[in-house]
């Protein structure tokens, strides 16, 4: 270790991942869709304080109104405000969202980097376990245990949706891992008397944290094509609670009738994914991580 | 290993529908009859028995070809998937010759003149389809083309089977391949471009341009295969995904494909249909990505070697 390019090494590896990272710009559209992802959150957070119509509100006397002033989107096949449902049912996907990818992500995350990191008969044990959870259709194990798991409830949807994230989670995780696992500044803070502790919150968190992101934001909006397609199962949270899922599936019915019933909710979820995809991939071109790897 | 994963996913579909509640004694015989029937009915359908001989009653059948008959429908859990799996396999091959007859050229168009205005043009579309779930595309394809354009066979409930009337059957599996062809296309466009963009780069196609070779020769011959590897890695594991998640255009369109069919089979707590199809989904998805793995090392034969 006193060969004196070892240290040079050292000295180009940290300029590659610190310095120039910051000079780059992430540009206008970027903080656009950070500025819209950020206004769908408070919308869903404010709601109730809005002077938004009650969303369950049946107005008989304006059914299937197109946009107005006094209904922005106009009003469904019951005379409830579109406008409004859609804010109030940003809740479901958001809420569904986040609190899956915080399952997902609290128990995968800690597991994957451990095993990356420990190696040897716990990540043999582990891995195996994961990837035989990944051999398992996820999205059929969903729906069946969503269907049989009655009465329905956010929570629920929640915690098996979360669990399916797990072994995803843990697989991306501990592949970034093992990645920066035995690069030479890892090594280097061992030989210095690094704890473990130490090695993996100040040395190896930092460098998997943007993979981590990344694969953080394709999984909210796995999970948020994953309501709407719950919905249409009848799977999703129980009607007359709205949710962008169940406002696309209702559409259905009155599809001839009023087909702005499908467009609006269709609309407000695809512009919620593609601001999503679009900081992921900024994200991702910014840190210099490859697609395949997620 | 594949059979090891085969037997854990037998385990895994058998002990999931099992321990959830759910009492197919209830739907044959409706809420109101007496325990005295259901205990017989239990007994007649071998329910009674410990949850780990039922496994291996039914595993000892499945190795011997034999799904079993399910409780609800009396028909037999083979003949329901035969009928069924066809569907899925020809929305899977039209949707897949779509998606790359549209990938394949568009990729090296853009791969030519990368940031090009073309290039722009096809990378912003792909990313805002990217943006958009299959179920969505579906509705804004029913309602332009079977509601405002008329089409016949397109709308939900419309499906027509090969033997009928070939026609008919293509208009209607044309709505869902062309929405799972979509959501392929983008990602085989969005790999295949990336790789084309990499590959062109390299010295032997500056020698070979050098040598005066046309670059349409130069596409074909030198950049297209060495690019192709994460190109089938990602088809297998798409085309696996479809298999395993197609259903929700199934299910909007009432195409009784394998989808449907688990769908409508949870919803009766028809358990041997689900756990035949969930077997038989499974294994199709393992052979699947075992055969585009076989493709790789075919295109790339360092693969194999490392």
């Amino acid at each position: 270790m006193s060969n004196p390019n070892f240290l040079n090494e050292l000295v180009e590896e940290a300029s590659v991942h610190t310095q120039p990272l910051r000079k780059r710009r992430l540009g206008f559209l970027f903080w656009l869709c950070v500025g819209w992802i950020a206004l769908n959150i408070l919308g869903a957070i404010f709601a109730n304080l809005l002077p938004l119509i009650n969303p369950l509100f049946q107005n008989y006397n304006v059914v299937n109104a197109g946009p107005s002033l006094h209904h922005l989107l106009g009003t469904d096949d019951l005379g409830r405000d579109i406008f409004s449902r859609i804010v109030f049912g940003s809740r479901v996907s958001i809420e569904v969202s986040l609190g899956a990818m915080l399952i997902g992500f609290g128990i995968g995350a800690p597991l994957g980097m451990l095993a990356a990191y420990r190696r040897g008969t716990f990540d043999a044990v582990l891995s195996t376990v994961m990837y035989v959870f990944l051999a398992f259709p996820a999205i059929i194990a969903t729906i069946a245990v969503l269907s049989f798991w009655t009465p329905r409830s956010l929570l629920k949807i929640i915690v098996v949706v979360g669990i399916a994230a797990i072994p995803l989670v843990y697989r991306v995780i501990r592949g970034a891992t093992l990645n920066f696992a035995t690069r030479d500044f890892v090594v280097a803070a061992k030989v210095q008397g690094a704890t473990d502790r130490r090695i993996l919150m100040k040395e190896l968190l930092p460098n998997v944290a943007p993979i981590g992101v990344s694969f953080l934001l394709v999984g909210i909006a796995t999970v948020v094509t994953l309501e709407g397609a719950l919905a249409f199962l009848g799977l999703s949270v129980n009607p007359p609670t709205p949710s962008w899922g169940n406002m696309i599936n209702e559409s259905l019915a009155n599809l001839q009738v009023n087909p702005w019933l499908a467009i609006f909710p269709s609309a407000a979820m695809c512009l919620f994914l593609l601001s999503l995809n679009f900081i992921g991939d900024r994200l991702r071109s910014h840190y210099d991580i490859s697609e395949i790897k997620l | 290993m594949l059979i090891g994963v085969v037997f854990v996913i037998t385990v895994g579909a058998f002990y999931l529908i099992h321990l959830l509640p759910g009492d197919p004694a209830a739907v044959i015989l409706g809420t109101g009859d007496s325990p005295a029937n259901r205990a017989k009915l239990y007994r007649q359908l071998g329910l009674n028995k410990p949850i780990i001989e039922q496994y291996f009653v039914w595993i000892k059948n499945v190795i011997r070809g034999n799904l079993g008959t399910s409780f609800i429908s009396e028909t037999s859990v083979w003949s329901t998937i035969k009928a069924a799996l066809p569907i899925d396999v020809e929305m899977i091959i039209i949707s897949q010759i779509l998606a790359f007859a549209f990938a394949i050229p568009t990729a090296m168009r853009s791969a030519r003149k990368p940031d090009g205005i073309l290039d722009r043009i096809l990378s912003a579309g792909s990313f805002t389809l990217l943006s958009v779930p299959s179920f969505v595309l579906i509705v804004v394809l029913v309602l332009v083309v079977a509601i405002k354009l008329g089409v016949p066979h397109t709308g939900p409930s419309s499906y027509v089977s090969l033997s009928a009337d070939w026609i008919g059957n293509l208009e209607s599996m044309a709505l869902p391949s062309i929405t799972l062809a979509i959501g392929s296309y983008v990602v085989y466009y969005r790999v295949l471009r990336s790789d084309l963009i990499a590959t062109l780069q390299e010295e032997y196609i500056t020698m070979a341009r050098s040598k005066g070779i046309s670059s349409r020769r130069i596409m074909w011959r030198h950049a297209f295969r060495p690019s192709t590897v994460a190109l089938l890695g990602t088809a297998g594991v798409n085309i696996g995904g479809l298999l395993a998640g197609g259903f929700i255009v199934q299910f909007i369109l009432a195409i009784p494909g394998l989808g449907y069919q688990l769908i409508a089979a949870i919803g009766r707590s028809d358990y041997l249909v689900v756990q035949g199809i969930v077997l038989v989904v499974s294994v199709g998805v393992i052979l699947i990505n075992f055969a585009f793995d076989f493709a790789t090392n075919l295109v790339d034969p360092r693969i194999s070697r490392e």
